[in-house]
């Protein structure tokens, strides 16, 4: 652990951060259902590239506090985030040389399980669902991804080389 | 495995990975069971909420930002306009208003006639919206007011022109509500015109709600008020919530097909107003 230490953890807490209050912040309610899943994008992204440090049980945690923000049942996006952290962690090898178009369909299907898992969770307590806020969020969070990851990049470039 | 720490450079598998992730999903499916069928979590939930209030503060600053730059900049003839147009509000609110307290007069004087119990006011305090629920089939709204204002699970919300749901959470200083328009959001409502009793459930669109319980052959027409029944307890009686919009019979069906469109903007409000009902406040 070079330098992700505690010094460098804090960059990676500030993007956590920072995807949570993307989840709350207010849009227009045509584009309610499109918003993309920052969180799991975020978390995706370091459990790939450091995942001894980030993986499923920070996951955990920050679904338990969007389950509270969003109001949803306690315990559904904890683990949704945690199974597709799992996956990620357990993929990590393989997908973090893909090159990005690979990559980002790799992601495609991370996310749809992610929606998947959620609307399961909804069915069996009984919400109402449909098809547009199912995909709605797989396909921006699909089509944020490159720029998120290109964010991050820099970000971990920082954290472990000190740049 | 165990020499190096890195992230990066050793390629080996992450010690311990699977049992943690079981123990994490059987936690998560403990958690959801607990919340969903006996709602015992609401001290966790609070506990957690104080972490996340801090972030709704930040994510709404912008926004307050923008609000109090745009209002600074108003132009002035607009000002004035704004200003015309409110004092002719009043006139007309102030107007009514007057008309109002001569009825309240002779309403109290008729159930002092009729010995009835003498309706009590309710309290009012202003709240403001903070948050509102990203899930389109959920419609719930955080403000911030808790129980350092006395808020309470249940109590009732409204608007200028109506009622808008109910909290479903106190926190220390914010509180999550459920409005009306909320999928499984419920409430006892008469028509005001005359007395008819029935149920208005929400649909999950912010401009509808559905009256599921009205016979064929009852007197509802649209443009008929709905009002708070009071019955139930949760929302203190007389207070607006919706017009009846569309009556659609079907002969051969036992209930007709109502719709109303509620009365308070749901989905335009900054500011909400709690409603301590006078028998709540009895009770403290």
């Amino acid at each position: 652990m070079s330098r992700a230490g505690v010094a460098g953890r804090t960059p990676v807490i500030v993007s956590i951060v920072v995807s949570l209050m993307l989840m709350i912040v207010p849009l227009p309610d045509w584009a309610e259902p499109f918003r993309p899943d920052w969180v799991a994008l975020v978390l995706i992204y370091w459990a790939m590239m450091m995942p001894r440090t980030w993986s499923v049980g920070i996951a955990w945690l920050v679904g338990i506090i969007l389950d509270v923000a969003q109001g949803t049942i306690l315990g559904q996006h904890a683990l949704a985030l945690c199974f597709i952290v799992f996956v990620t962690v357990r993929l990590h090898l393989l997908i973090r040389v893909f090159p990005m178009q690979q990559l980002t369909a790799t992601v495609f299907a991370i996310l749809a399980l992610y929606q998947f898992i959620l609307f399961w969770i909804n069915g069996a307590a009984g919400v109402d669902v449909d098809a547009v806020s199912y995909w709605g969020p797989v396909i921006t969070g699909t089509l944020f991804w490159p720029v998120v990851a290109t964010l991050l990049r820099g970000v971990r470039l920082r954290v472990q080389h000190g740049l | 495995m165990v020499a190096s720490r890195t992230d990066n450079s050793n390629p080996a598998r992450i010690p311990a990975l699977g049992s943690r992730v079981l123990v994490l999903l059987f936690v998560s499916i403990v958690l959801m069971v607990l919340d969903h069928q006996q709602d015992h979590l609401g001290a966790v939930r609070r506990t957690i909420g104080t972490v996340v209030y801090p972030l709704q503060i930040v994510v709404d600053a912008p926004f307050r930002l923008w609000e109090w730059v745009r209002t600074g900049t108003t132009e002035r003839n607009e000002m004035q306009l704004e200003l015309g147009r409110l004092k002719a509000e009043r006139l007309l609110t102030n107007a009514r208003l007057q008309r109002l307290s001569a009825l309240e007069a002779e309403n109290a004087r008729l159930r002092d006639l009729l010995e009835a119990r003498a309706q009590v006011r309710d309290e009012v305090r202003v709240a403001e919206i903070i948050a509102v629920d990203a899930n389109p089939y959920r419609h719930t709204i955080v403000i911030d007011a808790g129980q350092s204002e006395n808020a309470y699970d249940g109590q009732a919300l409204i608007d200028a022109d109506g009622v808008i749901g109910q909290i479903i959470q106190t926190g220390l200083t914010t509180s999550q509500a459920m409005l009306i328009s909320d999928p499984s959001h419920s409430l006892p409502v008469e028509v005001n015109r005359t007395g008819l009793r029935t149920i208005a459930n929400g649909t999950g669109e912010f401009g509808r709600l559905d009256l599921p319980f009205i016979t064929n052959n009852a007197d509802i027409r649209p443009g008929d008020l709905l009002v708070t029944s009071g019955l139930g307890g949760a929302f203190p009686a007389g207070y607006p919530v919706a017009v009846v919009d569309t009556v659609n019979r079907i002969p051969q069906e036992p209930f007709a097909d109502v719709t109303a469109i509620p009365a308070a903007s749901l989905n335009q409000v900054r500011e909400v107003m709690l409603i301590w009902s006078a028998s709540e406040l009895a009770d403290e």
